[in-house]
């Protein structure tokens, strides 16, 4: 009775995106060639491709969020589908008869795509299960869950400036518990193979059995650092302070916020990546957000092919089965 | 009416009988096994050829949401689907919709139940008032308006000192206290067992030891006030070892697994089922086998359904929003004679888990007031078939609940025909 | 079977073919295109026998194929590269081999994305039945006569090879 197949058709090609596992290495690698064919569209003058033309791409969301949703709608348009959006009230939301009646009204509208974000992990799951048949789902956050196109242009962005995965030693840094993204990012950089996945954070931050999803866990940021190809922070959202989490903003930026003088201990040529938005001076020093080894503004330019690539492989996938 | 119920398979485990004998049934109580007693001449007969006859199940605890969640399920409803389960008693905690904190609600329940007439219900009545934790409730008025004991439902008492009180107070008037044994901060906003499975569905977890301090500290005031106490729904392994030592100490308590948690671990949530919302969560494997052991070893009493029956909309949500519970009254029986098929219970224990072992609990076995077919007993019986498989499906489902997870399972054993105090309130067409 | 010697011959046929046509129309500075990846092939030999002055442009259409969801997308598209501007300019389109007349359509469709040509000049290595659009060639290397079954397929770049095989 498992159902990891939801995301795959009878041919096991992608129908929707709902997360990174389960997702076969090739398929990972399928979905970077084609950002990096996109990447092209976005360098040239014209900036836009017939390929979803006539195709409806609504973004459904219920929770705030302005980069992934400007992201996701230039990404549509770039390839001229037409885009809705449909920002949903979450506390209207908190009881189960909205998102019902909600699920109904989208399944009378005639729709091709819905990209959805959603406070509770595995929203994206329940509404997969009960859209149509020709229409597809991608997840564009759920709860704690996953973020899987976030994942993907971080693997994107570090393909682009380190070439082979195999190699590389890489470190999450941050509050894993409550981050999709962190999760999201785990699963593809296992499943590419990377030599060296760390987590590093305190007990409070890191979800109970985490080691089981294929990670080496330390509690000491400079330990976590040493010769890493690439460091991942992830944001700290202000709420952590209370119900004692944590004990303060400064005691967190001294203990795990990553300075020059700490990032030193990564390798010479190591990449800072950040899935925004950046908490400065909290989880990372503005000059390294904003010095040499930082790659979090290509990471959002990096979002629009990636979700270019994914949209299009969604839905150019096959045939709609009614009206031959 | 005199019935005469011929050619079973009796199975009575509180009585260590089983024998294939004819059951013979006057004025609402057992006649007498074998031959018929002097002068008894049956009215009608109930051939149970092939069939297995043994007491009617207890429950020791179903939710019935009435009063007040009438639009899901009503008493009528639920004890219909009990009495087609082979289920003749339910006991009914309080939760915050339905305290059970007044005679008038108990007398409601009751009187709603008895003229239904499909079921005898026995509600637990509140620990507290409102269930709120604060103020002791009127145990002993509850008592006599019919409580089988008292509890305080999902709802924890998070005040030591006020959990205390209550417990001195129930021992006082020689009620059993029912707890559901939760730490609320440890549980607080979580919806799945704390563990891999969580981890990778960024589920907020439940730990084991949410569980596990809520029952170490039940235990403690147990042992200083003496009360007779018994855990509803246990769901680690741990829990049943540190009940198992108290007992073995000589405590006065007892306990109770769930049916579903024997059978599924957080593993069967796979992505985001639903219907494996269930509290306390679905634990591990680890778990599982520690709540068999415990079946089979001591530690762990009865099996109840923990039913809990829910409209779709309740299921119709993202994980953590839906609502969690189990319909489990019809699943009840095949699931545990299930554990006899599995070797882990001979089938006489498997059915003392739904019979007389809750009856023992409740005090019920003694009086002759269920659990048992012994002469001058309740008349209280289920003639189950044990051999065909059926597969459970939503729409031939009695409760009003549709919520399982075995929805799709192949059962086997099935209930002909369930008796009441010698009525015949279910008979399989 | 065309041998490479026959294809040399073909292409710089279609050379003098175009360079007649360029100067009676009195074009001087025509925009070569070539479709990825066999009308890239047949392009860059045109292209060096016309001693054009423009660059010669690629074009890959998959991002504008009108059968993108039946046969999904292709991760290895190169990019389209225009040198310089289309709008008022007489561009050449090269292709290997002119079929339904899709390919041709999609490419047109990206040029004009790209701007407003003066003149749109189509040349194809070969040329069979089977058209579904109203779209013919102006200049023609070789035309075939295929069964129905049957497809022409140009492989390359080095040697040049049309050969005609069955259709699965």
């Amino acid at each position: 009775m498992r159902r990891h197949s939801l995301q795959h058709d009878a041919e096991g090609r992608l129908r929707h995106l709902l997360t990174i596992e389960g997702l076969k290495r090739a398929q990972i690698v399928d979905i970077l060639d084609t950002a990096e064919s996109f990447i092209s569209v976005s360098d040239q003058q014209v900036r836009k491709v017939p390929l979803l033309r006539g195709k409806t791409v609504v973004n459904l969301f219920f929770e705030a969020s302005t980069r992934t949703l400007t992201t996701f709608e230039l990404a549509a348009k770039r390839l001229s589908a037409d885009v809705l959006k449909i920002n949903i009230n979450t506390s209207a939301t908190v009881k189960g008869e909205s998102l019902l009646d909600m699920l109904h009204n989208l399944e009378a509208m005639q729709c091709d795509m819905f990209v959805v974000r959603h406070a509770d992990s595995g929203a994206a799951h329940l509404i997969a299960r009960h859209v149509a048949p020709h229409v597809s789902v991608i997840n564009a956050g759920d709860g704690s869950h996953a973020h899987p196109t976030q994942a993907l242009l971080d693997m994107f962005t570090i393909r682009r400036r380190k070439g082979e995965f195999a190699p590389l030693t890489v470190a999450i840094v941050g509050d894993i518990k409550h981050s999709r993204v962190a999760r999201s990012q785990i699963h593809a950089l296992t499943t590419l193979g990377v030599s060296e996945l760390r987590v590093v954070a305190p007990k409070t931050l890191l979800p109970a059995d985490v080691e089981t999803l294929g990670v080496h866990v330390t509690h000491d940021l400079d330990e976590g650092l040493r010769d890493a190809d690439v460091v991942i922070m992830l944001r700290l959202q202000k709420e952590r302070m209370q119900g004692a989490m944590l004990p303060s903003e400064g005691e967190y930026f001294r203990t795990y916020g990553l300075t020059e003088e700490r990032l030193a201990r990564a390798k010479a040529d190591a990449i800072v990546m950040h899935p925004g938005p950046i908490n400065r001076g909290v989880e990372i020093a503005s000059s390294v957000a904003d010095g040499p080894q930082s790659v979090i503004l290509e990471q959002v330019s990096n979002g629009i092919a990636v979700r270019m690539a994914v949209m299009s492989m969604v839905l150019g996938r096959a045939p709609r089965e009614e009206g031959a | 009416m005199n019935i005469s119920i011929q050619h079973g398979r009796l199975i009575d485990p509180a009585n260590g009988i089983d024998t294939h004998a004819d059951l013979h049934i006057a004025e609402g109580r057992v006649a007498g096994l074998g031959e018929p007693p002097e002068g008894f001449v049956a009215d009608s007969h109930i051939n149970a050829e092939g069939r297995i006859v043994c007491p009617g199940l207890i429950d020791l605890r179903a939710r019935l949401r009435e009063p007040g969640g009438e639009s899901r399920a009503t008493i009528a409803s639920e004890t219909a689907a009990a009495a087609s389960a082979g289920i003749t008693t339910l006991v009914c905690p309080p939760d915050p919709s339905q305290p059970i904190d007044t005679p008038a609600l108990v007398d409601l329940i009751r009187h709603r139940a008895r003229s239904a007439g499909h079921c005898r219900v026995l509600p637990v009545g509140a620990l507290t008032q409102g269930l709120e934790g604060q103020q002791l409730a009127e145990m002993e008025t509850l008592r006599q308006a019919g409580c089988i004991g008292v509890g305080n439902g999902l709802q924890a008492v998070e005040n030591t000192q006020v959990m205390r009180r209550a417990m001195e107070y129930a021992a006082s008037q020689g009620l059993t206290v029912f707890l559901h044994a939760e730490d609320p901060w440890l549980a607080a906003g979580g919806c799945a067992h704390e563990g891999a499975v969580s981890v990778r569905l960024g589920l907020t977890g439940i730990p084991e030891a949410a569980e596990t301090i809520a029952v170490a500290r039940e235990l403690q005031l147990i042992e200083q006030t003496g009360v007779r106490a018994h855990f509803h729904h246990l769901s680690t392994a741990r829990a049943v070892r540190l009940i198992a030592r108290a007992r073995y100490e000589g405590l006065p308590v007892s306990a109770d697994v769930a049916a579903h948690q024997l059978y599924l671990t957080d593993m069967d949530i796979g992505y985001f089922d639903s219907l494996c919302h269930v509290r306390p969560p679905l634990r591990g494997q680890r778990d599982r086998e520690g709540l068999r052991e415990g079946l089979r070893q001591g530690g762990i009493d009865a099996i109840c359904s923990d039913h809990q029956p829910l409209g779709a909309d309740a299921k119709l949500a993202p994980f953590p929003a839906s609502e969690p519970g189990i319909s489990g009254l019809e699943t009840l029986l095949p699931l545990t004679l299930r554990l006899a098929d599995e070797g882990l219970l001979s089938l006489p224990e498997a059915i003392a888990c739904v019979t007389a072992r809750p009856a023992e609990i409740l005090g019920l076995l003694a009086d002759g007031q269920g659990g048992s077919l012994a002469a001058g007993a309740r008349a209280d019986v289920c003639i189950f078939d044990p051999e065909p498989y059926w597969e459970l499906r939503a729409e031939e489902l009695q409760s009003a609940g549709h919520n399982s997870p075995f929805l799709g399972w192949e059962l086997k054993g099935r209930v002909e025909c369930t008796l009441l105090a010698g009525e015949l309130v279910f008979h399989r067409c | 079977m065309t041998e490479q010697d026959d294809i040399d011959k073909l292409i710089r046929q279609m050379a003098d073919e175009l360079r007649a046509r360029l100067e009676a129309a009195r074009i001087g500075d025509a925009l070569m295109v070539g479709i990825h990846t066999g009308g890239l092939w047949v392009a860059r030999r045109l292209h060096r026998l016309l001693g054009l002055e423009q660059p010669l442009g690629e074009l890959d259409i998959s991002f504008y194929r009108d059968d993108f969801s039946r046969i999904g997308i292709n991760p290895q598209v190169r990019p389209s590269r225009l040198p310089v501007s289309v709008d008022d300019r007489h561009i050449l389109l090269v292709d290997d081999i002119l079929h339904t007349g899709r390919t041709i359509r999609a490419a047109m469709n990206e040029l004009f994305d790209y701007g407003r040509p003066a003149s749109i000049t189509l040349a194809v290595l070969g040329e069979r039945s089977g058209r579904e659009l109203p779209i013919q060639a102006d200049v023609v290397g070789r035309h075939f006569d295929l069964g129905e079954h049957e497809h022409v397929k140009l492989s390359g770049p080095e040697p040049l090879r049309l050969s005609i095989v069955e259709a699965p």
